[in-house]
Formats: C-alpha cells, structure tokens, sequence
C-alpha cells in the first residue's frame, strides 16, 4: 500500500514537474534578488558641501569679475543673448535687445533689460545619465557654469534644446521683477564705488 | 563636473609632449562618446568671459589650459 502511494506520487511530481519547476525557480531568483547586496549610496551634506565649494571655485575662475560678484551678491547670473553681442559689436550705441537670467536649478529666463519685460522661460537641465554618486543634479554653480558656457558657447543649440515656456511657469514673475530691481540697484553701487557716471532707471520693483 | 563632485580631474598633459597628446585624445574622444559636452573658458573680444564649445580635439586652442567636460543639456520641466 506505501508503496503503491509512493509510487503514485513520484508519478504526480514527474508529471507537474512541468509546471512546478520553472515557479520554483522564479521564486529562487527572487529571493536571491531581495538578499544581494547592491551599492546604495546615502545622502552625505558634507561632500555635497565639498562639491559646491569646488563647483564654486570653477565658477569663479571661467566667469568675469562682474559675473562672479553678480553670483556671489544676488544669486544669479545675468548672459546678454548672442544677437545682443553681435549687434553691441556692430554699433556700441545700440542697447543690447535681450538677455538671460541663470539661476541655480531653475530654467533660463529671457527678458527685455530697456523694459525689463519678461519673454520666455527655457528648462533646461545638465543630467548626468551614469549618476553613480547618488543625485543626478549638479551642484548649484555646476549648473550655473554650465547654462553659462552653453550660452555663450552655442545659444542657439541650448535653447533649441530646452522646453519653453511663458514666463510664470516655475519662477515667480514677481521674484523675478525684484531681482530685476536688485540688479539695477546692484550695478548703481558697483558705478558708484568705482566713481562711474550715474544712470537712471524706470524699474518698479513692486 | 560630477554630481555630488563638483570638478574632477580627468586627465593632464603638455599637448607638445607626443605621449601627453596621445592620451589627451583619448580621453577626449572618451567623454565625448559618453555624451558630455566639452567647453573653454576664454576670453574674447573686448575682454568679455565666454565659453567655446569644442567637437572636435583639433577645435581646441593649443593655448587653452583647460577643457570643461559637462553633462548634455536636456529639455527640464
């Protein structure tokens, strides 16, 4: 009778083993899955405070003394669009027709510097697709410099690259009409500590 | 530039030295094929700060100290 029992279920097994084997094997692979180490990589602020003082040091050396002291006082950057230098060089009387904030992380934002009107936002990111330490974002002034050599470097590539938007879309058209304002208050007390003439402008900051 | 990074160096060489140039190539061709930009800071005219943006190693100044490798813009959010 055992016997008999025994011999039907080794009868049963061999038959199911069809079905049995490959979930049996499935379910291995994910247990193994679950128990292997992978490299997990945890948020540490001090060598991301290393990497914004090294990000820094870069910024500084590439930019002009103007920019980095823009960037260092207000926190962004201001890049005249690439037909504004070549009309400047043309004809020095000329006011250049438009520029670009750069902020840290935040799209680009093109404005009208005579009428501080806003034109257009362009996202654009810099994201590092191998992104083995953790965060795929640069550091701030990584951003910065790079949105400042793509600019000035080709402007019509990264912009053709980027999303555009209307103005409003991520960065607060008030904020942004303030920076405006801090900047015109900025570049005043740089004329006036280094004794230039005195300009005056129709910027309201509210 | 590295996330999490900031500046690292890649490579160094004097583009005079034969077996620097050789490697600076390489290392060159090395970051362009894994899709980063490379730039020079420099200055151009009227003394205004700019960046070039390089393609090609033979696009390089022979004069540029430095070559900025940084990640491809894409269109953000």
């Amino acid at each position: 009778m055992l016997l008999a029992l025994a011999a039907t279920a080794l009868v049963a097994l061999a038959l199911l083993s069809d079905l049995i084997l490959p979930r049996l094997a499935a379910a291995w692979a994910r247990h193994r899955a679950r128990r292997r180490r992978t490299p997990s990589v945890v948020y540490d602020p001090g060598r991301e405070l290393r990497a914004e003082q090294r990000a820094r040091a870069l910024l500084r050396s590439c930019v002009n003394e103007e920019e980095w002291a823009m960037y260092r006082d207000l926190g962004f950057i201001r890049v005249w669009g690439a037909q504004a230098r070549r009309s400047a060089d043309l004809d020095r009387s000329k006011d250049p027709p438009y520029a670009y904030l750069i902020y840290p992380h935040r799209p680009l934002l093109a404005y009208v510097p005579q009428t501080n009107r806003l034109l257009n936002e362009y996202c654009v990111a810099f994201p590092d697709q191998s992104a083995p330490y953790g965060s795929e974002l640069l550091p701030d002034s990584d951003d910065v410099l790079a949105k400042w050599m793509a600019l000035t470097g080709d402007e019509r590539r990264v912009i053709s690259t980027a999303n555009m938007h209307l103005p409003g879309r991520q960065l607060d058209p008030a904020q942004v009409t303030r920076d405006l304002w801090r900047l015109t208050q900025w570049e005043r007390a740089r004329l006036r500590n280094a004794g230039g003439p005195q300009f005056s402008t129709n910027i309201d900051p509210s | 530039m590295k996330p999490g990074h900031g500046e690292v160096l890649i490579a160094e060489g004097d583009v005079d030295v034969a077996e620097d140039e050789r490697l600076l190539i390489e290392e060159f061709r090395r970051q362009l094929d894994a899709g980063l930009w490379a730039a020079v800071p420099m200055t151009g005219g009227r003394g205004k700060r700019e960046a070039r943006m390089i393609r090609s190693f033979e696009d390089i100044p022979r004069d540029a100290e430095r070559v900025i490798f940084f990640p491809r813009a894409a269109g953000g959010r």
